[in-house]
């Protein structure tokens, strides 16, 4: 799949927005002052500069509002409402640790949890695509969730937040492992793609554009395998190994400043490792796994 | 909208013949005429480098390596297999894209569509091209608007596709009907599904290529040995049986 | 939210007005669609006799030509060095009186010193009736480069040919066989004909070293080594011969099979023994006595010997029952199985033999007798280029229908049917004419049929009288001229020099020459102050790689802006069961200041004061084209078009109608006579279809004829050649034509074999896309999407022995020149050849891309490595045609391949590559624009 920029963006840092609102709804750290306008702000953020990449993405953006109708169906639309209804919910806890209001914490309760289910549908755009096999894996919202679990642990300065680090990267490590044999265990070949496995073994013989066209820039991504493996060690490091020995370090919250970015970095990596490596079954017409 | 419909009344789709299609690509170009009709498909850097366009239907040549036969080439056209089990429709977050009740057409509603392209990574098939120049999806919609069109004579309410393909490899029709041609046809020459395990339940089917090779016809027996009775005895043999 | 409501029931269009495609010589009827009178929609005319309502891809993207950017908007006067590209946009006028200044005294001088040649042209009746006015020999169209052996093999043989003059008789064949056929001229009929057999399951076998397209669907494929068709053939008859399994009632009655052969030694020999009334004439097996071969009741007897002389039939079972044709002496030279050539004579003649069929349809024959029914052999075959352009391809096309005659398949239900106003035996052609006198018009036609060396179109000298040296001892049956030699030839001043040259619609300094670098370098060569062609006048439509070349161009409409007619007189629509013809007319004005070349063509003749073009007071006769199709008369009561003459009711025959034009619209754009019933098969020889044809004015009397076996016109070459007759060819060529002039179909081995001894042993061939047309598809914003560059396909054998991989580049040299392509694998591929797609390969520059475009930077032409001479021997500079007609034998071609260097590779481009050519004025605009 096309690593398209907006996309990774809009995935990780709303990850990790929903991830760290989480927190400050659940009240696993409760700010206040100006300090909490930052944090709540940092969140807010994050998530809000992630929706607006998304809609980057979007050919015909004007429309972008009908978007909420199909929430029965569509994990985008739910994402949508989510997203929406968790960025509402908390804004009253948010006005309040800022303002020191002392309103009822309830919603920030409730809002947390809408965050991470927020998170979980924006895994589910993904884990839904039967036709990218490597994505269509409970491993996949599980990967999403324990970025923004990580990411808010981080951000919000949980003691246990370089385990939870670490977590990710097993859970990485996990997703690349099984990711690796899912277009092979989806079994889908250019034979079955075609019915030609009938007739014996096909293979393109001629492309049937010579042009380009929207499939092969957008589903058909090719990327060397070299670049993979050294991607996946940067990823790894910068998500996991390095921010978490960072956090280790009794640095307090410099620490934290050092290390949330290093794992941001890391996880746009990761990220773009996830589109870049997702191939998709429409490949096989071309004879491209891409 | 994205939920899909228990049934349809009919289920309108293409048989499309690949032991006669000849991969002439006229039907790339008849879908590409009649659904362009102005700006419908645009086309970029038309003229230069790296030239790009939405197509509906787009058709492939394979290769086929073929146990003790020498390789077959396959042309292969493809285009939307209109699903029962649709993806591309239940992911679209807007009800832009759509199953119709009545026949099964899977459509997108360009009006509400928002050009998020999800559908297309939904559909297995590469049956959906998001339009450079308009933003919105776009994808084969068995000409809806000819088949059910009272501008066009009765004999022309085929997809331009079906219409213009000179070999006839291409057949539309209701495959709810089990009297119909393109039921018909699947039955007697065994259509088939294309990646039937994603769970999609195209409608369109694929005939496949008939069995190739020398024919067993018995040898000729020669009439007599030449060798030893000459062509003069040929001749006699021959023209005395006259 | 609900299910959206749609309106269903939009309106098309405003208007539809129906006339005829031009993307290719197939002439399919379309339905063009307008709103607000912009073209909006093209599709098939269901009505339509050729297309019935379907198009091919060229047909349906037909907007995108008519809006292509390279359009060319105003007549041009070079102003640069030529091949520069340097132009000006001058006025009609100006480029009209420039003309006629150029051209005007040579015809009151020396006419040969213009030579007109057309290309891919649909209107030859006009053109070269327009150069037989001029006065000038030297006038022919594409034919010599294209197919002529196709169309030459089958009249000589059988009054027909395959090209698109017939077709299998798709309603009944039950098994079909196609010989290197990729697209044709019968392009959407082809297809329409494969997808009928399809439908019923009826058998298709294709023999083809390349398995694509019809290949591909075939049943059954025979990737046969390039040039050994007629090998194979003759193997086939060999077989069926052997067995017995052969039409003796068919041969005996409808083919010279019975007639005698003179055996006398002497200028006689070989031709047919005749009688007091020089008429050849058979043995009645009732009486044993000589009888007329066209006597009624007659029973010609095949085994006949008489006083000495045999029957054509004996020498014919003599030749073909050698041992030299049996499959096992042939199979490896073919590259197939003896096994396999058995199989196919076996199942040929099971179909033919054991599955005929019987047409319940009582007929007269041309003798007089009758016959209850028609037996018909539903065994059918279908042949194009990959016989015709090889240097044997003449003889293996003779082969080819001699196989459908033995099996009695020829003209007969279930088999291969003529179309009108085939079939037409030699004598009806007329001969060659040639002869110049400064100010007057030739005395006939400039191509015709060669019956005896008489007819050679040579000086007194002996010399050649045409710029081509069509019709002489190099390649006497020449019917189509030699399009591919007039270059080079005018370049050499061999025969002669020439002055102008006057070129319609041909690429010929890209795809359409052989050689093509070579030919680019002789159109701008100088001599002296000049250059060595001094004047060049063009007429294209596209900003094309030719246009560069010319001196003047005369910018033409594309095919929705102008009239044309598809006529009787040249190529027309005609189906087995009907006679047709079909006209184009203006379905939108052009935006741009252009012409209908027809109609520029008559304006030049009528300024020239060409007879025919103007009155006697000197005006022109023709207000334009359309004025011509309508109102010219080429025989008394016969012009362009046959339907709604005189009052509107006359067919075929009649007074010019004022209102045919409007009628044919009308119409759908064309007209069809209906064969009657009774005369729908057995053509040839059916007194019910000669009958018909004088009727709608196809001849003026019945032309009933027998098939060709033996031909009596090559044998009198052959003659020639041993010596006899006071016309004796140069001493260089008498073995060769004692070879290729045998009068019966004989196999030799294609000259391009040759090369194999000097290191280029693989075949390289080239074929049509279906869905691109020659140069002009790239223009297409569509279709180039589809094939915008090309690849060199290599079978596994070398594929695997040079160690190439996906996206590698090799060297592919000849003995003419070298390119460096990208090459691809190809399993489905004789496994000693190459090839590529024709033709997609564009010089830089050209055809209104963008200098980068892929068609210049990887897209590539075979052409730079075909010769169109053959290596010098001893001096002589003979052209690399076939020996007999003078078809460019392109596919004769012989190449090696080697896989190239990374650094090459790493280049990405191919070569050769030529300086970009500069842009030409032209139209603009174009999909996409703004
Ligand atoms: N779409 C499209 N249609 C066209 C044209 C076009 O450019 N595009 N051009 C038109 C013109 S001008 C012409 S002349 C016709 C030509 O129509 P075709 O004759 O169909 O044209 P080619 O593509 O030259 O195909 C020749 C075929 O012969 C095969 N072949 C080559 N050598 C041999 C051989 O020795 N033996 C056998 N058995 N096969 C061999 C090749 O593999 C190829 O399949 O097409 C016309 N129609
Ligand atoms: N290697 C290789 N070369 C081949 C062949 C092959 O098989 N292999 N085949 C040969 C054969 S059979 C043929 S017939 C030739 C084809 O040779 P050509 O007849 O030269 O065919 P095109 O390349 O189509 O060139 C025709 C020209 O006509 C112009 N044209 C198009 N429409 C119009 C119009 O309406 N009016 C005017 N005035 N001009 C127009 C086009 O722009 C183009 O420049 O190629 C030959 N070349
Ligand atoms: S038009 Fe028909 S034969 Fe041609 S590519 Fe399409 S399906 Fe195949
Ligand atoms: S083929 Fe693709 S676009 Fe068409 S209905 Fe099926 S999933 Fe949807
Ligand atoms: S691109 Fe349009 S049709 Fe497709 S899912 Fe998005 S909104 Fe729906
Ligand atoms: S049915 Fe219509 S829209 Fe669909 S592929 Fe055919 S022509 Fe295109
Ligand atoms: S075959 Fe195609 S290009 Fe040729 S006339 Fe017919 S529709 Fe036009
Ligand atoms: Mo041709």
């Amino acid at each position: 799949m096309h690593p398209a920029p907006s996309v990774i963006l809009f995935s990780t840092l709303s990850g990790m927005g929903f991830g760290f609102l989480a927190f400050l709804g659940w009240g696993a750290m409760i700010p206040a002052g100006w300090w909490a306008f930052i944090l709540w702000g940092i969140g807010y953020s994050l998530a809000v500069a992630g929706l607006m990449a998304a809609t980057f993405h979007l050919g015909n953006p004007k429309n972008a509002l009908k978007a909420f109708t199909q929430w029965r169906t569509s994990w985008l639309s739910r994402e949508a409402w989510a997203s929406v209804v968790t960025l509402l919910l908390l804004a009253p806890v948010a006005l309040s640790d800022w303002l020191g209001l002392e309103w009822s914490r309830l919603p920030g309760q409730v809002g947390g949890t809408l965050a991470m289910v927020t998170v979980f549908t924006t895994a589910m755009i993904y884990t839904q695509i039967k036709a990218v096999p490597r994505w269509h894996h409970w491993l996949t919202p599980v990967m999403f969730l324990s970025f923004a679990i990580a990411g808010g642990a981080t951000l919000s300065g949980q003691v246990w937040a370089s385990a939870a680090l670490l977590g990710v990267g097993a859970v990485l490590v996990a997703v690349w492992r099984v990711g690796d044999q899912a277009f092979a265990k989806a079994g889908q070949t250019m034979g079955t793609a075609t019915g030609l496995d009938r007739l014996g073994t096909p293979t393109v013989f001629e492309p049937a554009h010579t042009a380009g066209n929207y499939l092969l820039r957008e589903m058909i991504y090719v990327v060397g395998r070299k670049h993979v493996q050294k991607l996946r060690i940067i990823a790894l490091v910068l998500v996991a190994g390095f921010p978490a020995l960072i956090l280790i370090l009794p640095l307090g919250c410099v620490g934290i400043m050092l290390a949330a970015p290093v794992h941001l970095a890391g996880a746009l990596a990761a990220r773009w490792l996830f589109f870049a490596e997702a191939e998709h079954v429409v490949g096989l017409f071309y004879g491209k796994r891409g | 909208m994205t939920a899909l419909p228990q049934t349809t009344a009919k289920k309108l789709g293409l048989v499309i013949d690949l032991d006669t299609c000849v991969g002439c690509q006229a039907c790339v170009t008849a879908c590409k005429g009649w659904n362009d009709q102005g700006a419908g498909l645009s086309d970029q850097d038309a003229y230069g480098a790296n030239p790009s366009g939405t197509f509906l239907n787009r058709v492939h040549s394979y290769q086929v390596a073929v146990p003790d036969a020498p390789a077959q080439i396959v042309t292969f056209p493809r285009s939307c297999l209109h699903c029962e089990v649709a993806p591309c429709v239940t992911v679209c977050p807007t009800g832009a894209s759509y199953k119709r009740a009545e026949d099964g057409i899977v459509l997108v509603n360009e009006d509400a569509c928002i050009g998020c392209g999800l559908c297309a990574w939904a559909c297995p098939y590469g049956a959906r091209e998001l339009d450079a120049d308009q933003g919105v999806m776009k994808k084969c919609t068995l000409c809806v608007d000819r088949i059910e069109n009272e501008n066009l004579p009765e004999e022309d309410r085929e997809p331009a596709c079906v219409r213009t393909c000179p070999t006839n490899a291409r057949h539309f029709g209701d495959f709810a009907d089990p009297d119909s041609k393109v039921s018909k046809l699947v039955a007697s020459r065994g259509g088939y599904d294309l990646m039937p395990d994603m769970g999609t339940k195209p409608t369109n089917k694929y005939l496949p290529p008939r069995k190739k090779g020398a024919a067993d016809a018995s040898p000729l027996a020669p009439l007599l040995d030449i060798k030893a009775k000459g062509i003069a005895g040929w001749l006699d043999k021959m023209l005395g049986n006259i | 939210m609900g299910q959206p409501k749609l309106n269903m029931s939009k309106p098309v269009s405003d208007e539809i007005r129906q006339t005829t495609c031009y993307m290719c010589a197939c002439r399919c009827g379309i339905n063009v669609h307008l709103k607000e009178g912009k073209v909006s929609y093209i599709e098939g005319n269901r009505d339509h006799p050729i297309n019935k309502g379907v198009l091919c891809a060229k047909g349906a993207s037909g907007i995108m030509q008519i809006t292509a950017p390279s359009r060319l908007k105003s007549p041009l006067r070079r102003v640069g060095p030529r091949g520069s590209g340097a132009f000006e946009e001058i006025s009609w006028e100006e480029a009209l009186s420039t003309a006629v200044a150029w051209m005007k005294p040579l015809r009151e001088t020396a006419p040969e010193k213009l030579a007109f040649f057309t290309g891919r042209d649909q209107s030859q009746s006009l053109t070269g009736w327009w150069a037989q006015n001029f006065g000038t020999p030297n006038y022919a169209a594409h034919g010599g480069f294209c197919s002529v052996n196709m169309a030459a093999g089958g009249i000589y043989t059988i009054g027909g040919a395959f090209w698109e003059f017939g077709q299998p008789d798709w309603e009944r064949t039950k098994l079909f066989v196609m010989f290197g056929v990729a697209e044709d001229h019968d392009s959407n009929p082809i297809k329409i004909g494969i997808g009928k057999l399809k439908a019923r399951g009826a058998r298709v076998i294709s023999v083809n070293p390349i398995r694509t397209g019809y290949s591909a669907v075939a049943d059954d494929w025979i990737g046969i080594t390039p040039g050994t068709d007629g090998l194979l053939i003759l193997s086939l008859i060999h077989c069926l011969l052997e067995a017995g399994k052969v039409d003796l009632e068919y041969l005996a009655q409808w083919t010279n099979a019975a007639l005698l052969i003179n055996e006398t030694e002497g200028a006689e020999k070989g031709l047919f023994v005749r009688n007091a009334e020089s008429q050849p004439f058979v043995i009645d097996r009732r009486s044993g006595h000589p009888a007329p071969w066209d006597g009624k009741g007659v029973e010609p007897d095949l085994g006949a010997e008489w006083q000495g002389h045999r029957t054509v039939f004996r020498h014919m079972v003599e030749e073909y029952l050698k041992p030299d044709y049996a499959p096992e002496a042939v199979a490896a030279r073919c590259g197939m199985t003896a096994t396999r050539i058995h199989q196919l004579a076996a199942e040929l003649a099971e179909v033919a033999f054991n599955q005929a069929i019987i047409l319940d349809q009582p007929w007269t024959d041309f003798r007089g007798n009758e016959h209850a029914n028609m037996p018909g052999r539903p065994v059918s075959f279908h042949a194009m280029r990959g016989i015709s352009a090889h240097s044997n391809g003449f003889q293996t096309a003779r082969a080819l229908h001699l196989l459908q005659i033995i099996l009695g398949s020829m003209e007969t239900p279930g088999g291969y049917r003529l179309k009108p106003p085939y079939p037409k035996p030699i004598e009806a052609h007329p001969t060659p004419h040639f002869v110049t006198t400064p100010g007057k018009p030739l005395t006939g036609p400039h191509l015709g049929y060669v019956r005896s060396p008489d007819d050679l179109a040579l000086l007194a000298d002996g010399s050649p009288a045409r710029i081509d040296k069509a019709f002489t001892w190099e390649n006497p049956f020449s019917a189509h001229g030699l399009m591919h030699m007039l270059i080079p030839n005018a370049h050499a001043g061999d025969p002669y020099r020439i002055d102008t040259l006057f070129l319609y619609m041909a690429n010929m300094a890209w795809n359409s020459s052989m050689n093509s670098a070579e030919v680019m370098k002789m159109l701008t060569d100088k001599d002296g102050d000049g250059y060595v062609i001094p004047r060049i006048i063009y007429s294209d439509a596209y900003a094309s790689e030719m246009v560069a070349y010319a001196d003047l161009i005369l910018p033409d409409t594309t095919y929705l802006e102008r009239h044309d007619c598809i006529s009787l007189l040249d190529r027309p629509i005609s189906e087995p069961d009907a006679a047709g013809d079909a006209i184009r007319w203006p379905v939108i004005e052009p935006d741009r200041d252009v012409r209908c070349f027809q109609s520029v063509l008559l304006d030049l003749g009528a300024r020239m004061g060409l007879p025919g073009m103007v009155n006697e007071d000197g005006s022109a006769k023709f207000k334009d084209y359309a004025d011509y199709i309508v109102s010219h008369q080429r025989r008394p009561g016969v012009g362009p078009l046959m339907g709604f003459r005189g009052d509107g009711t006359g067919e075929g025959r009649g007074a010019p109608n004022p209102d045919q034009m409007q009628r044919y619209i009308e119409n759908g754009a064309f007209y069809q006579a209906h064969v009657p019933a009774e005369a729908s098969f057995y053509k040839p020889w059916n007194a019910g279809y000669q009958d018909w044809a004088v009727k709608i004015g196809l001849y003026e009397s019945p032309q009933p004829y027998l098939f060709n076996i033996w031909s009596e016109p090559m044998r009198r070459f052959q003659l020639a050649a041993e010596g006899f007759g006071p016309r004796q060819p140069p001493d260089h060529l008498r073995e060769r034509l004692k070879q290729a002039m045998h009068p019966l179909p004989i196999w030799y081995a294609p000259f391009g074999d040759e090369d194999a001894a000097f290191g280029y042993p693989i075949n390289a061939l080239t074929q049509r896309p279906m869905d691109m047309y020659h140069s002009w598809g790239s223009q297409n914003a569509w279709l180039r999407q589809i094939k915008g560059s090309n690849s060199l396909y290599i079978p596994t054998k070398i594929w695997e022995a040079q160690g190439f991989e996906e996206g590698d580049w090799a060297r592919v040299s000849s003995r003419a020149g070298v390119i460096v392509v990208p090459v691809a694998h190809m399993a489905a591929l004789n496994e000693n050849t190459v090839w590529t797609w024709n033709a997609i390969g564009k010089r830089k520059g050209a055809w209104g891309l963008d200098a980068d475009a892929p068609e210049a930077t990887t897209g590539f032409l075979l052409n730079h490595l075909i010769s169109e001479l053959l290596p010098d021997k001893g001096g002589a500079r003979l052209s690399n045609s076939d020996p007999v007609t003078g078809q460019a034998a392109w596919f004769d071609q012989r190449v090696r391949v080697e896989r190239v260097s990374a650094e090459d590779h790493r280049k990405g481009l191919s070569e050769p590559a030529f300086p970009q050519l500069p842009d030409p004025p032209r139209a603009g605009g174009g999909r996409g624009a703004k």
